[in-house]
């Protein structure tokens, strides 16, 4: 008994039972596991069948019905011409907030209340957003159904929680003795924002907007609410060109009979989807990095 | 602008060390606020001074006459409202959102809490350095040319204007070569004396400064302290310090605030520390509490 109970055997420095932890070590190492090993699997499992599809054609051809001539650009371009507009949206509107709420909203009830709203809106199902977007940009300002601005201002809608709250905490945690420095020298509210708190918050703000950017690129469902096409033949020419999406033209791709489609060429649109994703959280990490050594 | 009325009336080159020399260039006039000798002239003035941080009472009822261009030393143990009183100067306490003032304080005759007083503009005139070197993570001149960018005052020779303010502050040889540099790449005492050069570069009439000299190690706390006592022929300087042997040395006048924001004794820092007349202030000094 007194073996698997953990206790200290009587002479004071025998071995102690580490059964417990040694047991717990490996369900949290199974635990992590899980995730990474399927994930892998996964990628691994697109990547093969990706082989032989993911070509210099499959980027530079329009779709056709034949998945040897299948193409991609239609929805590539899409989906960088619509999160470009995003970023343009996003960017100000976000900064804009962040800046409000942490420098000059008094810390009251109403601000509190806002706060706690913007949390809540970073985690409304994207649907909800895509019906948002329906009813306010098609119906009511009439931008068209499944267009570029319509798409990229449904999206931004989706990301913007996101893009304030992390250039909230990039505010925040400008050290306040530079703000006092700032204000020391006689400098107005204005100044010491634009000066001192906004070049000192732009690399985390940057940060956080391209990893929101990030999750943008993979969203589906608000275009399919707001009736994006799911194929396009010609690359969008202006705001108001119908434009589709790399994962809306996967999706369409899977539902297609032939197995070179569900197999082949959806792999090779997943793994363009991915290439571009992973493209663009790594130039978060390289601002991040670049400008962090200096605090 | 009152800017320019203010300056005109302290710009007498006056030392306020012994034996007033009269010779000066006669560039300025002197007709004004008291004559030749104005080595005691007033310059900040508090009237019945209470600050309330919500309920808690940081100062009460602080009257004192800090003289121009000399250097004032503001000491009390932790706590006893001596960072308070120095942000009340310049306004910086406005930025507290409980904090409350009441009282006056006067800036050349005028109550700084006035309605048509703008803090901004207030502290423009009112300079400060900070208890750790908070330099921008900018280059050496730009940290330097920061008050005169905020203040319009960048026109013309920016650069003479930074060298000047670092000769002052005693930073200029060290740095002359790397005026592009950042500022955070000086070491501990370089950035305090950085901060010094930024603060004066737009020419206040007073510095104020808040236990500039606490996180610097021995050699740098001397160089800061012989600068500020060289900063005096131009300058008011407010400081406060926890370090009494460093009042002892550089100011002037002492003023010691006591527990409960009370001002308990202010006069020459020589009658302080050698014949204070309350015997809670000599307990302080000799150490026997705070």
């Amino acid at each position: 008994m007194a073996a698997d109970t953990g206790e200290t055997p009587a002479d004071g420095f025998g071995r102690i039972s580490r059964t417990k932890d040694v047991a717990f070590r490996l369900l949290a190492l199974a635990a992590t596991l899980v995730g990474i090993v399927s994930l892998a699997a996964l990628l691994l499992n697109v990547a093969v069948d990706a082989v032989g599809w993911l070509d210099w054609q499959f980027l530079t051809n329009p779709p056709h019905p034949n998945p040897y001539e299948a193409g991609f650009l239609p929805a590539l371009v899409g989906s960088i011409a619509i999160m470009l507009m995003i970023a343009l949206v996003t960017f100000p509107l976000g900064v804009g907030a962040a800046v409000y709420l942490e420098e000059y909203a008094d810390d009251g009830y109403l601000t509190r209340f806002i706060q706690l709203n913007i949390a809540n809106l970073a985690g409304v199902p994207s649907v909800v957003y895509g019906l948002l977007g329906l009813g306010l940009f098609v119906g009511l300002f009439n931008i068209g159904y499944g267009t570029v601005l319509a798409a990229a201002f449904t999206i931004a809608l989706l990301i913007l929680p996101i893009v304030i709250i992390s250039a909230q905490e990039a505010i925040r945690a400008v050290p306040d003795s530079q703000r006092q420095a700032s204000y020391g020298m006689g400098a107005t509210k204005w100044q010491t924002i634009r000066n001192v708190v906004l070049p000192r918050a732009m690399p985390g703000i940057m940060t956080g907007t391209i990893l929101a950017l990030g999750r943008a690129i993979g969203e589906t469902a608000p275009l399919i609410m707001i009736a994006a096409p799911t194929t396009v033949f010609g690359l969008p020419n202006s705001f108001f060109s119908k434009v589709s999406a790399m994962p809306l033209q996967i999706y369409n791709w899977a539902s297609y009979p032939q197995t070179e489609f569900q197999y082949g060429v959806v792999a090779a649109g997943v793994v363009t989807l991915l290439v571009v994703l992973l493209t663009i959280n790594s130039i978060a990490i390289i601002i991040r990095n670049r400008y962090q050594q200096r605090t | 602008m009152t800017n320019e009325q203010m300056t005109s009336s302290e710009t007498e080159p006056t030392d306020d060390q012994p034996a007033p020399t009269p010779g000066t260039d006669g560039l300025t006039d002197t007709a004004d606020s008291g004559g030749e000798t104005t080595t005691d002239r007033t310059l900040l003035e508090a009237r019945d001074l209470n600050v309330y941080y919500g309920e808690e009472q940081a100062l009460s009822d602080v009257d004192i006459e800090i003289p121009e261009k000399q250097v004032t030393a503001v000491i009390g143990p932790s706590g006893c409202g001596k960072s308070t009183f120095l942000r009340c100067i310049n306004r910086m306490n406005d930025l507290v959102d409980s904090a409350r003032v009441e009282g006056e304080l006067r800036f050349d005759g005028k109550n700084v809490y006035d309605d048509d007083v703008d803090p901004v503009a207030l502290r423009r005139k009112i300079g400060m350095v900070f208890q750790s070197p908070n330099p921008f993570p900018k280059s050496i001149r730009d940290n330097v040319a920061y008050g005169l960018k905020v203040q319009g005052k960048d026109d013309g020779d920016v650069d003479a204007k930074v060298r000047t303010a670092l000769e002052r502050a005693a930073l200029l040889e060290e740095v002359e070569d790397q005026l592009d540099a950042s500022g955070l790449d000086l070491s501990g005492g370089q950035q305090q004396r950085l901060c010094i050069a930024r603060a004066i570069a737009p020419d206040p009439d007073v510095i104020l400064m808040d236990e500039p000299a606490s996180a610097l190690d021995p050699v740098a706390t001397s160089k800061i302290e012989d600068l500020i006592e060289d900063l005096a022929e131009e300058y008011t300087v407010v400081i406060v310090t926890h370090n009494m042997q460093q009042a002892a040395r550089i100011s002037d006048k002492t003023a010691v605030f006591l527990t409960g924001g009370e001002l308990v004794e202010f006069d020459d820092t020589d009658k302080i520390f050698e014949n204070p007349e309350h015997e809670r202030v000599e307990d302080y000094i000799t150490g026997k509490f705070g």
